[in-house]
């Protein structure tokens, strides 16, 4: 036996990588890191977000009140002393705003605090606009109160709070017209002897909206009412609506024209831009209907227009989870094809239904765009009656009270868009974990 | 009214009394009504659609007949004034809208794409089970909350960090900022419709490029992608069918200014945020600077909704070829 042959050296070996090998490696890890990089930017994206929101907004559940006895001066307030709410109603609020500031030199003064730089025109600046409205409305509901001195609790100016949220500070003081570094070293005299104090605000969620020059006494309570009410008119609309329109299609509509017009116009009315639907409500509800502008009720019909394509999709989907068995059983006993659905299909269906109108009421909770176009912007500062006649008050909405805050001129509105953003967020959590804990509870495997 | 509820119930009981027969079948009767009913909600969506083109139409041939088509649709200038003599020209606006677009799908495309392949390819159980609801959160959060994000975070950043030190513009609100965060709003729309294009691709198919040697990058770029190359297009189509009738980040974001210019750190406009312009607040709706928003809605509406049938058809004749 002789070699053939001498062993020729292989040019390339299993054990080896070549350099194309290399560079086909290289180009494998490249894409992979690329597929990685963008999943963590999707996700840097929404932290940031979230952290943006949050860090801007957690101050807006904060606010500054001085705490002082005020003594409520008769001959001032009631001036007949006859103690009657409609005589004393005739003093404004420009006749309260003095016994404030008065009350709070004189407190200051009691306890040896110096005012040093601050006039006492100044001082009462200190006070938010908003106070003496709180404390006449305060007196018109407790007329006995006239004559005392009782200890009252007031906001403080939109400033002096952005103080000791890091807003304001000296530095910028010097150059506000609005406030002068020695109100705010004050303020800090007034904090250290406990007359002033940062504490959680619940007027901010319970509170009406307030004009611009006073953000520190704006609140939400109207733009919840508002959305909450037009929830109500999405479900009682939307819910019945849109079930009634699927189980016609899924279980009883035959294949034709018409109700292949049906399955096109519901498609494409989920892909339809949202403003539309708000041009749609102006033109119909408001001009043509001649319904009031910034209702609650204007809002929740055009929100259960969009609502609608939600639920039918939804709901579609879980009756045909339902297995055909169940349909055929209650056949066979005796029952009509409506009985069958709607006894047997129907209550077998109901947590996907649930489910699929939560999370559509959750969207239609966070739509701006249409109820912008309906009026929904204007100031609003009554409180809507109850409904029904509630219904067609003017008010605000969450998502609407966001941008409305966004478009005013002082920073402080900039920590109250955002703080309302993040009660919008919590209602949005809310209901997206109930949809998830309903589908986790109910969700059957025929 | 107690009187009017007995009445009423008593002629009720008379009318069944005198219908009931042998022969009468009551629950085919009831049932018939109960079907009645649900025909008429599901042609709800008939009439939304509709009320929504009839009510547009109405108002632009009004509008039209204030001011001339032509120079509607061709005009240069966005100059309304209440006074009269407005410049009502479509094209500052549309630019802006296309724009915005552009950047929005410039940043929505490759990263929801790329997220999309990773997860569908490369991810394991668990990176999946946490990355893929992450990015679906981007998509439950309401527009107005990126328009928020855009005015105080993204907007002063960029310019700050990008526009004033290159001399590009002294705008918090621009082209970029609406397009960037509109572009955030996107990828999770982009992702999990590539995902489930993805998926739907055979597993034989990326078999058998493992089988011939090819690696993972090569098989997703020389097999899979083609595969589900439609799909994709239909995906990035709908996508910017959302870019263009999205309202709220432009209005916060983009700024007011109608300009024909090519700086995307500059201030533009767009249809969406002059049809919230032209009719918020209290507004003459026989004016033409008022109508004029109803000619925008109507433009906006024909578009979006022949960009949403052309991906329709785009996916669905994608969809032949495997099922």
């Amino acid at each position: 036996m002789t070699d053939a042959s001498t062993p020729v050296p292989p040019k390339s070996s299993l054990y080896a990588t070549t350099d194309r090998v290399k560079s086909r490696n290289r180009r494998e890890a490249r894409f992979r890191a690329y597929g990685f990089t963008a999943i963590a930017l999707g996700i840097a994206a929404l932290i940031l977000l979230v952290i943006s929101i949050l860090g801007n907004g957690y101050n807006a559940f904060r606010q500054t009140y001085i705490t002082i006895p005020v003594e409520l001066t008769e001959a001032r307030l009631d001036p007949a002393g006859n103690r009657n709410p409609a005589e004393m109603a005739r003093v404004t609020t420009f006749g309260y705003a003095p016994l404030l500031a008065q009350a709070l030199q004189q407190h200051l003064q009691g306890q040896g605090i110096s005012m040093e730089g601050v006039t006492p025109r100044d001082l009462m600046a200190m006070i938010s606009q908003e106070a003496p409205a709180q404390v006449r409305a305060l007196v018109l509901a407790n007329p006995e109160m006239v004559g005392e001195t009782v200890t009252l609790e007031m906001l403080a100016g939109g400033r002096i709070d952005g103080f000791f949220k890091g807003r304001v500070t000296l530095e910028s003081a010097e150059r506000d017209s609005n406030v002068t570094p020695a109100q705010l070293l004050l303020a800090e005299r007034m904090t250290e002897a406990g007359m002033m104090e940062l504490r959680f605000n619940w007027s901010f969620i319970t509170g009406p909206d307030a004009s611009d020059q006073r953000p520190e006494a704006a609140g939400l309570g109207i733009a919840i009412l508002g959305s909450f009410y037009m929830m109500l008119v999405v479900l009682a609309l939307a819910l019945p609506i849109g079930v009634a329109a699927s189980i016609y299609l899924e279980e009883f509509a035959p294949q034709n024209r018409f109700t292949d017009a049906i399955e096109v116009n519901i498609s494409n009315l989920a892909a339809v831009p949202s403003i539309v639907f708000g041009i749609l409500g102006l033109a119909i509800f408001i001009n043509f209907a001649g319904l009031p502008q910034s209702a609650p009720i204007v809002g929740g019909l055009v929100l259960t227009l969009m609502t609608l394509p939600t639920i039918i999709i939804a709901t579609r989907a879980s009756l045909r989870a339902v297995p055909p068995s169940i349909r055929d059983a209650a056949l066979g006993l005796g029952a009509s094809k409506m009985q069958s659905v709607f006894h047997h299909v129907l209550p077998l269906a109901a947590p996907g239904i649930l489910t699929g109108t939560i999370i559509g009421l959750a969207q239609a909770l966070g739509e701006t765009a249409p109820l912008l176009l309906i009026g929904m912007v204007a100031f609003v500062r009554e409180f809507p009656g109850a409904p029904p006649e509630g219904f067609f008050d003017p008010t605000s909405a969450l998502p609407v009270q966001v941008y409305n805050w966004t478009q005013r001129a002082d920073p402080a509105f900039v920590e109250r868009a955002s703080g309302a953003t993040i009660v919008l967020l919590v209602f949005l959590i809310f209901m997206n974990a109930m949809a998830v804990i309903l589908r986790r509870r109910f969700e059957r495997r025929w | 009214m107690t009187a009017v509820v007995l009445i009423l119930a008593a002629l009720g009981l008379g009318f069944a009394y005198s219908r009931i027969h042998k022969d009468f079948r009551a629950r085919n009767t009831v049932e018939r009504a109960i079907l009645a009913i649900l025909i008429l909600a599901s042609t709800i969506a008939i009439m939304t659609t509709v009320g929504i083109v009839l009510s547009m139409i109405l108002e632009t041939r009004d509008f039209f007949h204030l001011y001339p088509a032509r120079e509607f649709f061709f005009g240069t200038e966005w100059i309304p004034s209440f006074e009269g003599g407005s410049h009502l020209g479509l094209l500052p606006l549309l630019w802006g809208t296309l724009y915005i677009t552009f950047i929005a799908l410039l940043v929505a495309v490759p990263v929801g794409l790329f997220s999309a392949i990773y997860l569908a390819e490369y991810a394991g159980r668990k990176m999946r089970g946490f990355a893929k609801p992450m990015i679906e959160v981007l998509a439950g959060i309401p527009t107005i909350v990126y328009g928020l994000f855009a005015l105080i975070t993204v907007g002063p950043m960029l310019r700050d960090y990008f526009a004033q030190p290159l001399g590009l513009g002294t705008s918090s609100s621009s082209v970029m900022t609406a397009g960037i965060v509109m572009g955030i709003m996107l990828i999770p729309f982009v992702s999990s419709l590539s995902d489930d294009i993805i998926n739907a691709v055979p597993q034989s198919l990326r078999d058998g490029s493992y089988g011939l040697g090819a690696t993972q990058s090569e098989t997703v770029k020389q097999v899979i992608l083609p595969a589900a190359l439609p799909g994709i297009v239909g995906a990035i189509l709908l996508a910017a069918s959302r870019a263009i009738g999205e309202t709220m980040i432009v209005v916060m974001g983009a700024g007011a200014a109608a300009t024909l210019s090519l700086n995307p750190f500059e201030a533009m406009t767009t249809v969406t945020v002059k049809i919230v312009g032209q009719l918020t607040g209290d507004t003459d709706f026989s004016s033409p600077e008022a109508l004029v928003a109803f000619a925008l809605g109507l433009t906006l509406f024909t578009i979006t909704l022949g960009l949403n049938i052309l991906a329709l058809y785009i996916v669905r004749k994608y969809r032949e070829q495997y099922e």
